[in-house]
């Protein structure tokens, strides 16, 4: 239930979308045993899932795509890249820094599990 | 999506896996639309373009020089939409979806509008405004296109208008160059950073 109070402040594209009665109701509700908590989080299930569906991407582009702010992102970044899930490369193109974001191997690995994972619960429940 | 209170927990699971996955798929939709741009799709443009203002620059009609860059323009069109197309279906991102609309949307306007204002243009005789008029309006659709996408096409957008502003403030006789430079030159260099900052 940890992870889940961490999202509160959840990406504003697609989440933007969801009622606010709505992303309350999800928060309230349990979490499935063994879920990976770290990926588990709106925001972080954003990055991850933007990420797995193109080989890297900027700090601006990514925050773009999940509709974040900036300290919404560098914080949730932070948290994916000490699981060791997100590689970050700062460099400078010219004088200007950039900061560049992929999946690492485990990364991938502990997105497919999650979509595994996930995909285990709906057929489990459409058997019931 | 609400659970009714006596139904067991894992039918809320099962919502919520459900809700889950369709996060994950509107993200990645989202992602991969938003890069779909083509890298040597666009460098293709790009050579098209070149090609075109060498051929265009050699012909000795204004019929010609018009019949040259409106092929040139058909030919990248096909090839920037064959690399979108492929480039999304590697990804197995549908093209077609919201940003990809947007994008379209965005691009496609000011080219409705160049095409009325080079008729109307060509109509008056004024043959010397037609390349700034392309550059300017190509690029607007470009930057408008670039809010939906990576900062690089916005880029692009800019340097296009730029060189459109050139083209008003130099001979007429330059316009090709201009030309060759934004549709050949921008095209070719921005496609090679594409490519290889988010494939091809």
């Amino acid at each position: 239930m940890a992870a889940r109070r961490e999202s509160s402040a959840a990406p504003k594209t697609s989440a933007r979308k969801e009622s606010a009665e709505a992303a309350r109701e999800r928060q309230a509700r349990p979490l499935p045993q063994g879920l990976d908590q770290i990926i588990h989080d709106r925001t972080r299930l954003a990055i991850v899932s933007a990420l797995a569906a193109t080989e890297t991407l900027s700090f601006t582009d990514l925050r773009t795509i999940t509709g974040t702010t900036d300290g919404n992102l560098s914080v949730h970044a932070r948290r994916l890249e000490d699981a060791g899930y997100l590689l970050c490369e700062k460099r400078f193109a010219g004088r200007t820094p950039r900061t560049e974001y992929r999946l690492s191997a485990a990364g991938k690995r502990a997105f497919e599990k999650y979509l595994d994972h996930m995909d285990a619960i709906i057929k489990a429940t459409r058997k019931k | 999506m609400s659970r009714r209170a006596g139904e067991p927990a894992a039918v809320s699971f099962g919502e919520h896996a459900e809700e889950s996955l369709h996060f994950i798929r509107r993200a990645m939709e989202r992602s991969s639309t938003f890069t779909a741009v083509p890298g040597l799709g666009g460098a293709g443009m790009g050579v098209v373009g070149l090609a075109a203002a060498v051929l265009a620059a050699r012909q000795g009609s204004a019929q010609a020089w018009l019949a040259v860059w409106l092929a040139a323009a058909g030919a990248a069109f096909a090839v920037g939409i064959t690399a979108m197309w492929r480039k999304a279906a590697r990804s197995g991102a549908p093209i077609a979806g919201p940003t990809g609309r947007r994008f379209a949307t965005s691009l496609g306007a000011p080219l409705v509008a160049g095409a009325v204002l080079t008729w109307g243009v060509w109509m008056h005789g004024d043959r010397a405004l037609i390349p700034a008029l392309w550059l300017l309006l190509y690029g607007t659709g470009v930057l408008a296109g670039g809010v939906f996408s990576v900062a690089a096409v916005r880029l692009l957008g800019v340097a296009l208008m730029a060189l459109g502003v050139a083209a008003l403030a130099t001979p007429a006789a330059w316009g090709d160059v201009w030309l060759g430079l934004g549709f050949g030159g921008l095209h070719f260099g921005f496609g090679l950073y594409i490519a290889r900052r988010h494939g091809g």
